[in-house]
């Protein structure tokens, strides 16, 4: 079973707690009547997909029950680390270089 | 309940149904949580995880904003009242829970063990005082460590018979010699 750690507990506990939620920082536009339709639907539906470092949103929904963010390697399905919701996703060249 | 449940069913860990207390949701602030603390006669605890205990009430932090809290029945009335009073100045709500949740209590050298059948959390990492919002064989729960052999369960009711039936289903198992 996987660990994930919540930043707001500060404590690494089982996946169970957590449930997935999508994509993290995409941010809803502020007037969307000022959109066309494709970029409506590409803000709805369309999302990086990445193969490799992906940041995605978290809920810890059967503990603290907080929204947070998470970079998780899609392929290994490694999580690099967790952080706070309204925090910048932190720079993964620095870790890609260390590693 | 299911008529083929005994009450007392055997095994090594009694289980036990706690009786009805007062039980209190609170979401304030962590900024104004001394606010709540004097309204409810109890230093709460900052720390999620963390529990404090004093002169028949009880508080644990949940959530960065969120704390359980337990006292006697008969006190309902009056903490709502307290809380009230300070609510113009101090947004918060305090919802009271008595009777969303049943608490199982579980006390006996095994008891530990007995919840790891379907608790995923690491137990040894609970320590007396603490409580922790998880799951048990998936239905959310808290659970509360008040000694190194003593637990309590709390389940919101529609859980109640699928928590309640599987722990004597695994207490007879651990008597069984499994
Ligand atoms: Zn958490």
């Amino acid at each position: 079973m996987l660990l994930i750690h919540c930043p707001y507990c500060d404590d690494t506990l089982p996946e169970l707690e957590f449930a997935y939620a999508g994509e993290a920082h995409i941010a809803r536009p502020s007037d969307p009547s000022e959109l066309s339709d494709e970029e409506w639907r590409d803000f709805l539906f369309i999302r990086s997909n990445a193969r490799g470092v992906h940041a995605e949103r978290w809920r810890h929904i059967h503990g603290c029950a907080r929204y947070f963010n998470a970079l998780r390697d899609t392929v290994s399905d490694k999580f690099l680390r967790t952080y706070k919701a309204g925090e910048p996703r932190p720079d993964t060249s620095v870790q890609e270089a260390v590693k | 309940m299911n008529a083929h449940v005994t009450p007392n069913s055997p095994g090594p860990v009694s289980l036990t149904i706690v009786p009805p207390f007062a039980r209190f949701s609170l979401r304030i602030a962590a900024a104004s949580v001394e606010a709540a603390s004097k309204a409810f006669g109890l230093e709460l605890p900052v720390k999620i995880g963390q529990g404090q205990a004093k002169d028949g009430r009880a508080a644990w932090c949940l959530g960065p904003d969120e704390w359980l809290l337990h006292a006697v029945e008969t006190e309902t009335v009056q903490i709502m009242e307290a809380f009230a009073r300070f609510r113009p100045e101090t947004p918060h709500s305090l919802t009271l829970i008595s009777d969303r949740e049943i608490t199982i209590a579980m006390e006996g050298a095994r008891a530990a063990e007995l919840l790891s059948v379907a608790c995923p959390i690491d137990l040894a990492r609970i320590h007396p005082g603490m409580a922790k919002r998880t799951v048990f064989d998936s239905a959310q729960v808290v659970l509360l460590r008040d000694g190194p052999d003593h637990f309590r369960l709390e389940v919101w009711r529609s859980f109640f018979p699928h928590v309640h039936e599987l722990l004597q289903i695994a207490n007879r198992e651990l008597a069984s010699g499994y």
